[in-house]
């Protein structure tokens, strides 16, 4: 321990006698990253892991990164954080909510090191920052589609944890539906894992045997995506393109694009420029992309790739007024928009959701 | 042809001590061929296994933290498996010890009193010990199989916790988010040493494993879970009961791991959340066979799996395998430990030609 700050504190003093200009700049920065999954999950843990490569890629010999996956959240997270904060990293992100408390708690002892939280809202200590995406966004898109695709008039949405991400989506998405179709049926079922393929796939069989035609999921498997294929049904990917695992079945899939901020991130590292922050960008910054609309006439992808343009321009945010709660009262008046710490703690639903939140 | 376990006469007491001796070096023998066939090297592999977290303090400390809720589930175990009781849902009695231990300082948060850990200490043991009363009581009154009732109950409990983590006991502060509120200073378990992290987890898992190692050896308590445990019938002619040890022991080894529960909670995670376990409870069920079911061999077999645990991290770091090794090390470990014991007590013999009536069964 001392032996590491001693060497710390020569580095940071070396770094300052070579580049007095700058504060912090460094030659090389080594990044390391916790992941909740399996990196082969394709879905979550695999996007961030895509970001990893992504920065690789861009900053050469300049970075070197490291990951440890299937991190549980709670002590062991903590211990996962201090071994990295140990062995040198300069940058550790941590990408699941459950590591917030863990990533805090160890910024404490390391303040030489930044760290980045992905989802979270504690910001405790001046090298801790926090990052997130806006993928309501995407889930207004998918609404609108699936109330134009289903010939039922109602689509399955497998649920992970009833958060305020997970809410989000679920309004933003029957938002997007009622846009199109006012009666539009949404059924949720709650499945408590992120990570769980049977159970994801248990989840998709009871939402297609109760008569929805199309699946939707924050959840993290290509299970339901599998059984959707399986049914002849549709489904939209979630975190990533998971059209390899429907060709016939995916309408398209909302992508989680961590590559440019990991690579901005690091590259402030580098610059000695990193600043905490709490970013939390969407579409029009790159970090929310749609994959390519496919199995879908082509009426239903015009609307939906202006819907897109309109979202990432600004014109259009999906939670603007009039919108009612689920029990009737009035959450937004007519052309309010929602204000971003309020959806940050979103716990209803809007109106019409067949489901009652659990809470 | 078919192949036949028989018992063996004479069963080696040499053996039967150098039996989870054999059981690692085989694992060991494994892994070199599994790091082999992965393209890895498998003595730097082993070595950031098995000796990397040996080397720096921190690290040793992490490694007692880890240890302490499977050493303390473990011997709790150790004597119920002794007496013939398969308690197989301390997963459970660990997160309703740990439920029981946070009433106090998430319901009356802001309470200030010296009494706070103690009573939290108390009421996670009495927590973990009530919710074995189940299967207990089903057991001994109506015969249900103890294996399927405590393991299911595993699963109530682990929900019980989500709800109640996102329902009632909920953090106000906490934007919605699923979780308590963290423990008040007076409600977290201190430190044994100022200069490391190791709580009293720890310190109650060793006293516990002493305590208990006594009672097996030294008391008539002892005779009487092993005379139970091998014979039921000669136990109950030594006027002994075996419905009465059914209830010691599942209370005994849920009071183990509600206390495992309660240290976990407050030493090492501060908060209750969804999830509060890796699979503790479980995980517990292999160290208590590594450790032959006595409560000193379970210190050792505790410090081994915590190891993997910590190995696994350090393999994944240093030389880019993947967190599954973990897995499957444990794995290995088990099957060889159960293995050697069976090769230890019986006879391999194959058996050619078609099986006589009544010998099937």
């Amino acid at each position: 321990m001392k032996k590491t700050l001693l060497s710390l504190a020569a580095a940071t003093a070396l770094a300052g006698i070579a580049a007095p200009a700058q504060a912090a700049g460094m030659d090389k920065v080594k990044a390391c990253f916790v992941y909740v999954g399996p990196v082969g999950d394709f879905g979550w843990s695999y996007q961030h892991d895509q970001g990893r490569k992504y920065a690789e890629e861009k900053l050469g010999d300049k970075l070197e990164t490291a990951y440890l996956e299937s991190v549980p959240e709670g002590a062991d997270s903590e211990r996962a954080i201090e071994r990295f904060a140990r062995s040198g990293c300069n940058i550790i992100f941590t990408t699941s909510f459950g590591y917030m408390d863990p990533t805090n708690k160890v910024a404490k002892d390391f303040p030489d090191v930044k760290f980045e939280h992905a989802t979270g809202y504690k910001t405790e200590h001046p090298n801790v920052a926090t990052y997130d995406s806006k993928f309501f966004q995407g889930r207004y898109v998918i609404g609108q589609i699936a109330a134009k695709m289903s010939e039922t008039g109602s689509a399955g949405y497998i649920a992970s944890f009833p958060i305020p991400e997970v809410v989000q989506g679920i309004n933003s998405f029957m938002l997007g539906a009622q846009s199109i179709d006012p009666d539009f049926k949404l059924k949720v079922v709650w499945v408590n894992t992120w990570f769980d393929p049977g159970k994801e796939a248990d989840a998709a069989k009871v939402l297609l045997d109760g008569g929805v035609d199309i699946l939707t999921q924050h959840t993290d498997s290509t299970a339901p995506m599998q059984v959707a294929a399986e049914r002849g049904a549709h489904a939209f990917g979630q975190a990533s393109d998971m059209i390899a695992f429907g060709p016939e079945t995916q309408l398209t899939a909302i992508i989680d694009d961590w590559g440019p901020y990991y690579y901005e991130r690091i590259k402030a590292v580098l610059e000695g420029t990193w600043e905490q922050s709490r970013t939390w960008d969407g579409m029009a910054e790159g970090h929310v992309v749609m994959a390519p609309y496919t199995n879908m006439p082509d009426d239903v992808k015009a609307m939906a790739e202006e819907t897109e343009a309109k979202i990432t321009s600004g014109e259009l945010h999906p939670f603007t007024g009039p919108i009612m709660k689920q029990d009737g009262t009035e959450w937004l008046a007519d052309g309010e928009v929602a204000e971003d710490g309020e959806l940050a703690g979103l716990n209803f639903y809007v109106k019409g959701i067949d489901d009652q939140l659990p809470q | 042809m078919r192949i036949e376990l028989k018992k063996r006469e004479n069963i080696s007491s040499l053996f039967s001590i150098l039996s989870p001796f054999i059981a690692l070096g085989l694992t060991l023998i494994a892994g070199v061929i599994l790091f082999v066939s992965l393209g890895k090297d498998p003595v730097s592999a082993l070595y950031s296994f098995f000796i990397e977290p040996l080397t720096e303090v921190w690290s040793l400390h992490e490694l007692a933290i880890k240890a302490a809720p499977l050493i303390l589930i473990a011997v709790g175990l150790s004597v119920c498996f002794r007496s013939n009781n398969w308690n197989i849902g301390a997963e459970g009695q660990f997160i309703i010890g740990a439920m029981a231990g946070s009433i106090l300082p998430v319901v009356f948060h802001g309470w200030e009193s010296p009494l706070m850990l103690p009573l939290m200490i108390i009421s996670g043991m009495i927590g973990g010990a009530l919710y074995a009363a189940i299967p207990a009581f089903l057991k001994a009154r109506l015969n249900t199989n103890e294996i399927l009732s405590s393991l299911m109950l595993v699963y109530i409990a682990q929900l019980l916790l989500d709800w109640t983590v996102r329902g009632p006991w909920r953090n106000p502060e906490g934007f919605n988010f699923p979780e308590t509120r963290n423990f008040a200073d007076n409600a977290v378990l201190p430190r044994i040493i100022e200069t490391g992290k190791t709580h009293w987890g720890f310190g109650f898992a060793l006293i516990a494993a002493i305590v208990l190692w006594f009672v097996m050896r030294r008391m008539l308590k002892g005779f009487e879970i092993s005379v139970l445990g091998q014979s039921a019938r000669a136990g109950r002619f030594a006027g002994f009961s075996d419905k009465k040890m059914v209830y010691f022991a599942f209370l005994l080894s849920g009071a183990m791991a509600g206390l495992a529960g309660i240290s976990e909670v407050s030493g090492a995670i501060g908060q209750l959340r969804p999830v509060i376990s890796p699979g503790y409870g479980f995980t517990a069920i292999i160290v208590a066979f590594l450790g032959r079911l006595n409560p000193l061999g379970i210190v050792a077999a505790g410090l081994i799996l915590a190891l993997t645990y910590l190995g696994g991290e350090a393999a994944q770091i240093s030389i880019g395998i993947t967190d599954k090794v973990t897995r499957l090390f444990q794995g290995l470990l088990l099957f060889f430990v159960l293995g050697c014991d069976t090769l230890i007590h019986y006879r391999i013999r194959l058996v050619f030609g078609a099986a006589r009536k009544g010998s099937a069964a």
